[in-house]
């Protein structure tokens, strides 16, 4: 399996990529909040924000393509989520139907919720596909190590990157020996048999867990990962801060 | 030298679920021997090395490690001197690349960062992977991680090297160039495998465990050429 699957396009080099992770984990940080905390319709600050980002797709040459595609994943949770706030919103009513005694109706209101939902997760994820992106993975851990993310917290993410495709080859292996034996089997069956996959997927995956623990034991691990700092803070990452700093407060001091 | 590198006396151990592991372990070896631990599958090898560093404890007294008890004051010291290697790499190699997974141990060792970068160029070099520190083990072949899973140890320099099945899914070539690469170190080793050629090449002594228990401990000469006491335990074609 590629296992760029999640950084793909990290290994590029250009302005944004060079910058220290922790740079770019912060301001991320800061874009999301921005994001988050602006006041529903207030369309003038989210055309800078997606000014922003364009800008960022242009100085980190990924290619616009992969990023808008990428950027899909969020719309269905953002969709399950929040499809039925428009029916529920009191307000002036945009179209309704009767259905026997029943009146449902969309709302203004709602649908501005709605809009405005769907457009602030939209710029967040893209922020996140650009930070991940332009980012090797062990960088980005490296940074979050740094930044005193809990340590936790880091491991977890790091054990998940490094046997996310380890556990997958497995699955995929099962799936075989499954298929070679399978002739033909109904339906229920079928969902049984991926039920027992599951479970067997779970139980190797502890099992291979100890294992792992006990390597790092037999290693001198006591519970505390020491990173080797290899990280370093530059001019860049000065005028980027800064410009960034710039351009999320000015816009929002002027247009809040 | 004739220090004792590992002293194991009357060693038992039950699993968690109360199966017996191992019963009564004797065993003793001397620093710069290469033992042979084999057995058929299920015979309680794996489970005797994990004692060696104390990942699995019997009784505290039981096994004692370059003249020291494996208790919780000495772990440090003994988990640094004997270097175990697993049998799956993957497991072995859980770092993002494989510097990290090489200074994995020097780096909790408390050593500074330019002998830690040291320790891993040697480490590698000694395997013969050097310039792969930038890479992700999971891309690694099987031989190749092998040779890093090996490393790894060989980065905090063990006196004791503890090998489990070092030689499983590997090719002939793998295989060979395995051997080869583990008769260059000097260091004491126990080797736990069913691989007979690899232990007819590294090891002067070999002890059969089967069942939990010692059955066969002599010169690689004597026991490999008892073709009746290896077909008793499962090592050679069936002995009739």
């Amino acid at each position: 399996m590629k296992h760029s699957f999640v950084d793909e396009y990290s290994g590029l080099d250009s302005f944004v990529h060079r910058l220290d992770p922790r740079t770019k984990l912060l301001g991320s940080l800061a874009f999301v909040l921005a994001v988050v905390l602006t006041p529903p319709g207030n369309w003038r600050l989210f055309a800078v924000y997606l000014c922003v980002i364009a800008g960022l797709v242009l100085l980190s040459r990924l290619p616009l393509k992969y990023v808008l595609k990428r950027s899909l994943v969020i719309f269905p949770f953002v969709i399950m989520i929040a499809i039925f706030v428009p029916f529920f919103k009191q307000g002036h009513e945009a179209a309704g139907y009767d259905i026997g005694a029943w009146h449902i109706a969309v709302t203004y209101e709602g649908l501005a919720v709605l809009v405005n939902v769907v457009v602030k997760s939209w710029l967040c994820i893209l922020c996140l596909i650009i930070l991940s992106s332009s980012t090797k993975f062990e960088e980005l851990l490296q940074g979050m190590y740094r930044l005193k993310v809990p340590q936790v917290f880091v491991q977890i993410t790091s054990f998940m990157y490094r046997y996310m495709f380890v556990i997958a080859d497995q699955a995929m292996r099962m799936q075989m020996a499954r298929d070679s034996r399978n002739f033909g089997m109904n339906r229920s069956n079928i969902f049984r048999t991926i039920g027992n996959m599951v479970g067997m997927l779970f139980i190797r995956s502890y099992e291979r867990a100890e294992r792992i623990y006990a390597a790092m034991l037999s290693r001198g691990y006591n519970g505390e990962i020491v990173a080797v700092n290899k990280l370093k803070f530059q001019s860049p990452d000065a005028y980027f801060a800064l410009s960034l700093c710039l351009l999320l407060v000015c816009p929002a001091i002027l247009w809040w | 030298m004739n220090e004792k590198a590992i002293e194991i006396n009357g060693l038992s151990y039950s699993y968690p679920d109360g199966q017996c592991g191992l019963i009564d372990i004797s065993l003793t070896i001397d620093c710069g021997e290469s033992v042979a631990l084999i057995g058929p599958n299920g015979a309680g090898k794996s489970t005797l090395l994990l004692h060696l560093n104390g990942i699995l404890r019997g009784d505290d007294a039981a096994v004692k490690v370059l003249g020291l008890p494996v208790e919780d004051k000495h772990i440090k010291e003994i988990r640094k001197n004997v270097g175990m290697v697993f049998q799956d790499p993957e497991d072995q190699l859980f770092s993002l690349n494989v510097f990290e997974d090489v200074a994995f141990g020097p780096v909790n060792m408390g050593y500074p960062q330019q002998e830690i970068e040291r320790r891993v160029k040697q480490a590698l070099q000694k395997v013969g992977m050097q310039g792969y520190e930038k890479r992700s083990s999971h891309h690694l072949s099987i031989g190749e991680k092998k040779r890093v899973a090996i490393a790894t140890v060989l980065s905090m320099d063990p006196e004791i090297l503890a090998l489990d099945e070092p030689t499983s899914s590997l090719d002939p070539r793998g295989k060979w160039a395995l051997i080869e690469l583990l008769r260059s170190l000097p260091v004491t080793k126990i080797i736990a495998s069913h691989d007979l050629d690899l232990v007819a090449c590294l090891c002067d002594r070999v002890v059969i465990l089967d069942e939990g228990k010692i059955v066969a401990d002599g010169t690689t000469k004597e026991i490999l050429g008892n073709e009746k006491l290896l077909g008793g335990h499962g090592l050679a074609r069936i002995a009739l």
